[in-house]
């Protein structure tokens, strides 16, 4: 035992963990707004009446949800070039994510499209929409609105998982908080410190959704 | 006689084995307001829906002005036209419904106006200015900017029925759109249907009002297990049943 | 390739088996522990008092907005460093279970709180005890309510275990990158162990549906 605190070492390198948070976020944003176009795409699919559409995006998202995105990641980066595709280290980790979210957010998707009564559609369909016109300006809002709880929870969960991008060497926070506890022995405070801004981001994430929500809250 | 508007033969339609509507012959003509009455089951609300092809059907034809609603002949076979073929057709009919089914995200004027800016693709101004017509029709101008939460449920219908007549159809359909309304909110809806029956517009309503069918409507059809068990002059069937099933029926019904 | 694969395949079978195991083993250790503690955080977080309910509180959000990597890698560097000395594999499902723990704590008071407060009433009013309230009236009905949910967390943690290899625990995941960097056959035994891993996860998945199925009441 014996161990006594100093935050000295860290707050030297605090810039480094900011790179680090930064670099998270960005994965971040980037690949979940590829998988909420993707998850979105699947949902529409999840729900149709044609089998043709239906069962790829069930294989699809049962497929994701059953792998642990380590495997995806280290197979992204290491086995997929055997199959000559060839991503860098940041591009690779990406795509996983991408699909990975995509996956998550079909689902969380899904359940809100079922909530849309059916009426809505009929009454589309009866002013003369095509069933695209009913999907995009009635559906689409509707049902975002609808799962913007669940999706937060989705979401914070998609942004940690850019921690696992430290598997392959791309600097995020993880693998900063990693590199100077190696580097400094300061091993409990690199830890509560990259811990802190885990949690405040995943905070900050869960205000600005409940935010997004009180936003577009309907008036009645 | 006025000149025919639709026309429908031999109307035939399943659900799985259950046949709901077995050979359905009638023709609408222009400025016509017929109430279809019947017991739940009957098909009156399968019929409608038919005519809108909110439901697809296995047998007869519907005609709108002449053309074939929902499918096309090719050769032999009958095939269903393409959606937006369909979506155009359902364009031509305007329909209210018993749950309203506003879009909840958008204003009562932005409901109404968004049939005129995606389907008849008017600029902007035009669609606001019909909007606005047609919400101080059914005398709520003043609530245009309100949402559908935000209004009562016969509000909500008057904007339903605005958001379908501003569509300018050439027959409007009516399921049921006082049903799910409390008794004091009813009065309001059949009045501005009322209003649009003055203007001589084209109409089709399934109701449950009894009083309302017989005073507003020009003809009554009396559906009965999937047929159209009586055709004709309100104060003659609703005084003289001509059949047994439509005795039974309006003893059944309330007139208040 | 392929039966070059096959072959070794063959070669690997111990080693991938052991891999396996261990897999297992964590997962079962971390559920086990993870809902033990998780339920005592449930219970906390629902009928704890005002001191008792903030610190939970806390502890769950704290667990909750940390990745589980960085739980695994500060449980593993820190334990070594105050002296406890754990070795991976302890450190690593120490890990688990404490993620574990919050996700099954939130399950709990979730399904805690989703039983109508008339419930709570009517137990009052036939003379109930708020013990007897809660083993015969709220706990069956909460364990209905989540026990879907709870199974569910069991092929989280298996998906999770794969990141004790990052500590060098020899689970499943590092087992495969050892064989791979004997043979270089990363396509196909990352696929293998993918397929490894689906098989668990689905297999939990299916028992999750028929748990649900089973304990609905009827209606």
């Amino acid at each position: 035992m014996g161990y006594t605190l100093n935050f000295a070492v860290v707050w030297r390198n605090f810039d480094r963990l900011l790179e680090g948070l930064a670099l998270s976020l960005g994965l971040a944003v980037i690949s979940i707004l590829i998988g909420a176009a993707i998850g979105l795409a699947v949902a529409f699919a999840l729900i149709s009446k044609y089998r043709a559409a239906s069962w790829p995006a069930t294989a699809y998202v049962t497929l994701i949800r059953n792998l642990p995105i380590l495997v995806l990641v280290l197979f992204a980066y290491f086995a997929l070039p055997q199959m000559g595709v060839r991503l860098d280290k940041v591009e690779s980790f990406v795509a996983v994510l991408a699909i990975y979210s995509g996956a998550y957010l079909a689902e969380v998707f899904r359940a809100g499209l079922l909530s849309i009564p059916k009426g809505l559609t009929e009454a589309g369909l009866a002013i003369g929409l095509t069933p695209i016109q009913i999907r995009t300006t009635i559906i689409a809002p509707l049902m975002l609105r609808n799962v913007l709880p669940s999706m937060s929870s989705t979401i914070i969960s998609l942004f940690k998982d850019t921690s696992l991008a430290a598997a392959i060497a791309v600097p995020e926070l993880t693998f900063q908080a990693r590199k100077i506890n190696v580097e400094s022995f300061r091993v409990i405070e690199t830890w509560i410190v990259a811990s802190a801004l885990y949690v405040a981001t995943c905070a900050l994430i869960a205000a600005l959704m409940r935010r997004i929500e009180r936003r577009l809250a309907l008036p009645r | 006689m006025s000149k025919t508007i639709l026309e429908i033969e031999g109307l035939r339609k399943t659900y799985g084995s259950l046949e709901v509507l077995k050979g359905i012959d009638c023709a609408v003509h222009e400025g016509e307001v017929i109430a279809i009455i019947g017991s739940s089951g009957s098909g009156k609300t399968t019929l409608l829906r038919c005519i809108n092809m909110l439901e697809d059907f296995e047998g007869g034809t519907i005609r709108l002005d002449g053309e074939e609603i929902g499918y096309h002949a090719e050769g032999s076979m009958r095939r269903r036209k393409s959606e937006k073929d369909i979506a155009r057709q359902r364009a031509l009919t305007g329909m209210a419904f018993q749950q309203f089914n506003l879009f909840p995200h958008m204003t009562a004027e932005a409901n109404v106006m968004l049939g005129l800016l995606k389907v008849k693709r008017l600029p902007k101004d035009e669609a606001r200015a019909i909007a606005l017509k047609w919400l101080d029709r059914v005398g709520l101008g003043d609530r245009a900017g309100h949402f559908p939460g935000q209004l009562s449920g016969g509000q909500q219908q008057r904007v339903a029925i605005a958001r379908a007549i501003a569509m300018n159809p050439r027959l409007m359909l009516f399921d049921e759109v006082t049903s799910a309304l409390d008794p004091e909110l009813v009065g309001e809806v059949l009045q501005v249907i009322k209003g649009l029956a003055a203007d001589g517009m084209t109409m089709l309503l399934v109701t449950h009002e009894m009083r309302f069918a017989y005073e507003v409507a020009s003809r009554v059809i009396f559906m009965n297990q999937g047929v159209i068990g009586e055709d004709g002059n309100p104060r003659e069937m609703f005084v003289a049943p001509k059949t047994e099933r439509l005795a039974d029926f309006l003893k059944t019904s309330s007139f208040n | 390739m392929t039966p070059s694969f096959l072959d070794q395949l063959w070669l690997a079978r111990n080693v991938i088996l052991s891999g396996l195991g261990l897999t297992v083993s964590i997962s079962l250790l971390a559920i086990l522990a993870g809902s033990v503690l998780g339920v005592l955080v449930g219970l906390s977080l629902t009928y704890g008092n005002r001191l008792i309910r903030p610190i939970f509180r806390v502890y769950t959000d704290i667990i909750r907005g940390t990745p589980v990597l960085v739980l695994v890698l500060a449980s593993y560097y820190v334990s070594s460093a105050v002296g406890v000395n754990l070795d991976p594999f302890s450190a690593g499902v120490l890990a688990l279970a404490v993620f574990c723990s919050s996700h099954v704590g939130e399950i709990v008071r979730g399904g805690l709180q989703a039983i109508p407060k008339g419930q709570t009433e009517a137990a009052k009013a036939i003379g109930l005890t708020f013990g007897q309230t809660f083993a015969y009236v709220l706990w069956p009905q909460a364990l209905r309510q989540f026990l879907p949910a709870w199974v569910n967390t069991a092929a989280e943690m298996v998906k999770a275990s794969t990141l004790l290899s990052v500590i060098g625990v020899a689970e499943l995941l590092l087992r495969t990158q050892e064989i791979i960097s004997r043979n270089f056959m990363s396509l196909q035994f990352y696929f293998f162990a993918g397929a490894l891993y689906f098989v668990v996860n689905y297999g939990i998945e299916r028992f999750g549906k028929y748990v649900e199925r089973k304990t609905a009441v009827p209606s």
